[in-house]
């Protein structure tokens, strides 16, 4: 604890001197919330820069008063304690108490109080807060882009088939514990891309074909965000082993690689794959536009997590790698069953880190054309009929990215817990 | 000798510019237990990490229990498989339980059942008496508990050779004994073993020969009473005079 400022009093009138000062404080605040929601102004009379100030300063002088070493009172003891060490610090609790009052009633109104969301048009919209109907009127095709609505079950189908496979992992038996790692770094990857391949795309069992440029919202930002994450992972933690390799040939390859994909900016990368990629190809040799995009994606991060491992693989004492020698493991078992499993648990955040930023990055595949949710909304606020609601679909975005990346730093969080046990 | 188990002739070794280790010949019998000694930087910690080539030596040859030890990947880890190594530091694997730690290498490199490598643990773990907290993790530890878990853990590869590098040095007085009585053990057993350490009183008690060492050559070598009761050269007069 800091050391606190006390005011002195004598202790005989001390009551006074708080009850003064309570006064005071509660003045000053009193005055920003009547300014604000009521526009009453209790010092109209006085000059404008006065009036303007009035509740800082006298709301300062209220702190100056109470800030009281064994006031007699807990609340106030603990006031003291947290917010009013210093005037400096009280000056700083009063402004941020301030800036609230001012700015979360007039977001919340916006928000919620004096907004719309029934009716399907734009005429429904008649309060002055924001215009909900805008996005559920859109929503689907927030979700889904031009997926035609009557397949949209499908795209829900593959989603809960590939998160039922992901949850293998809680109920394998003890006997399949061990092939876990196989299973999550090859078997899964293939077969989500299966399902997302044959029920999502379709062309086969009676199922209508539906080309990737109908694809579209949050499905195409989880598309992307999922295959990206999982192939990219495996490549990085390859990559960060050849960085250090004693093989000269694999050491150079890698750094190269590395340091390539570290130096160009992620929208020309998209723009190569979409644009300049398919020039080199021969003719009759197809590659679906989002295959392209997500393997860019997912060569581009593997140069990120590569060095975030590498950084893991560092922190690790000589001594670990010497007492897996010299029990006789080699190269692969020795990062497999020590190396690896510690060097990753240290990286867990540095690792969040990137894939945070790479589901943030997904928007950018809007260059090539590919809408997901951010570019769905790009393309829906030059809608004619539904101009000049951006604000709120960039906000309905900003939620929705905000609560997936909450999601997946908060499982960062438990997995490091999960997996602490040293120290 | 004709039943020498580790075979060192004219080994030298440098660390760039500077060499370590000089024209080292050294022969061990089976069954028997060395204790190096001598001042820091003197190459007799880079002597035993030779011998499992943790590090290189880049003249001469060792030859250990008839193999030799060159660039063949295979041979080396065939070797480091039969002699158990322990370290100054532990070196235990952190985020491994105890058991664990033990069973890791029988299980993956000797490829032994799982159910007969644990039995094979809690052996070990047994005599090195921290039977008890297998289920632990080496954190949760002191320092004696986790040195003699390492010990345990090279035991659980059943090796022919034990290298042990400064085992004590990192250790409170108080743990030192603990982890020396464990080693006693383990030279009663019939174990070959190769000691680094300054704990005179151990190598007076279960050495068989005493080798001194000295900016990177072997000084003096002589059996355990002779080294103690009449050491030949002025250098090692001089560091016994020192360390006794």
């Amino acid at each position: 604890m800091s050391k606190i400022t006390f005011l002195k009093p004598d202790r005989s009138n001390i009551n006074a001197v708080l009850s003064i000062g309570i006064i005071f404080v509660i003045i000053g605040i009193l005055d920003v919330f009547l300014n604000t929601f009521f526009k009453l102004n209790l010092l109209s009379s006085f000059p404008k820069g006065i009036s303007i100030l009035f509740p800082f300063i006298i709301a300062m002088i209220g702190f100056h008063l109470v800030r009281i070493e064994f006031s007699g009172s807990r609340t106030i003891d603990l006031l003291n304690k947290n917010i009013n060490t210093s005037t400096f610090n009280a000056a700083l609790t009063l402004l941020i108490l301030f800036i609230l009052i001012k700015a979360i009633p007039p977001s919340f109104s916006w928000m919620i109080l004096d907004a719309n969301i029934s009716g399907d048009s734009k005429e429904a919209c008649t309060g002055t807060g924001a215009c909900w109907t805008y996005i559920k009127v859109w929503f689907r095709r927030f979700m889904y882009g031009m997926y035609p609505n009557e397949q949209h079950w499908r795209i829900n189908t593959a989603f809960l088939l590939v998160i039922g496979l992901g949850t293998f992992g809680f109920f394998a038996t003890e006997k399949m514990k061990k092939f876990l790692a196989l299973y999550y770094v090859v078997i899964y990857p293939i077969m989500a891309f299966m399902i997302i391949y044959y029920l999502i795309s379709g062309g086969y069992f009676g199922l209508e074909w539906i080309e990737t440029g109908a694809w579209g919202g949050l499905s195409l930002t989880f598309i992307v965000s999922f295959f990206c994450l999982i192939f990219c992972f495996p490549l990085g933690m390859i990559l960060a082993l050849g960085r250090r390799s004693s093989l000269p040939a694999v050491r150079y390859v890698s750094i190269g690689y590395i340091e390539f994909w570290r130096g160009v900016p992620l929208i020309t990368v998209l723009f190569m794959s979409s644009v300049m990629f398919p020039m080199f190809l021969p003719e009759d040799f197809f590659m679906d536009k989002l295959v392209r995009v997500i393997i860019a994606i997912t060569l581009f991060e593997g140069a990120y997590c590569a060095e975030v491992i590498r950084g893991g693989l560092q922190s690790l004492p000589r001594g670990q790698y010497d007492a897996a020698k010299s029990l006789g493991m080699g190269y692969w078992k020795m990062h497999i069953f020590v190396i690896l499993p510690q060097a990753l648990k240290l990286v867990i955040p540095g690792i969040c880190n990137t894939f945070l930023a790479l589901v943030k990055d997904t928007p950018l595949i809007f260059v090539v054309g590919l809408a997901e949710l951010a570019g769905m909304l790009a393309l829906a606020k030059t809608n004619p009929e539904w101009l000049g609601y951006a604000m709120e679909g960039y906000i309905f975005a900003a939620i929705i990215f905000w609560i997936i990346c909450y999601a997946m730093s908060k499982y960062s969080y438990n997995l490091e817990e999960k997996y602490k046990t040293e120290r | 000798m004709s039943d020498a188990i580790i075979k060192i002739e004219k080994m030298n070794k440098w660390f760039g510019d500077f060499q370590v280790l000089k024209d080292i010949n050294l022969e061990v019998e089976k069954n028997k237990k060395i204790v190096v000694c001598g001042p820091s930087g003197s190459g007799k910690s880079t002597l035993i990490r030779c011998i499992n080539r943790l590090e290189e030596h880049q003249k001469g040859s060792i030859i250990v229990d008839g193999t030799e030890l060159d660039e063949n990947t295979k041979n080396i880890e065939q070797i480091r498989a039969e002699v158990g190594m322990v370290f100054q530091q532990f070196n235990l694997f952190p985020h491994l339980s105890i058991l664990d730690n033990c069973t890791l290498a029988p299980i993956w490199v000797k490829k032994m059942p799982k159910k007969k490598a644990q039995d094979l643990a809690m052996h070990q773990l047994e005599k090195v008496q921290i039977v008890d907290q297998a289920q632990k993790f080496p954190g949760q530890l002191s320092g004696g508990q986790q040195q003699r878990c390492a010990i345990a853990r090279a035991l659980c590869m059943e090796p022919k050779i034990m290298l042990f590098d400064e085992p004590t040095s990192a250790l409170d007085p108080e743990m030192i004994k603990e982890v020396l009585d464990a080693m006693v053990n383990l030279a009663k057993g019939g174990m070959t073993m190769i000691v680094v350490t300054h704990e005179m009183g151990f190598a007076k008690e279960v050495a068989d020969e005493v080798i001194f060492m000295d900016e990177g050559m072997i000084v003096e070598k002589a059996e355990t009473k002779e080294f103690f009761a009449n050491p030949k050269s002025d250098r090692t007069k001089l560091f016994l005079s020192q360390i006794l």
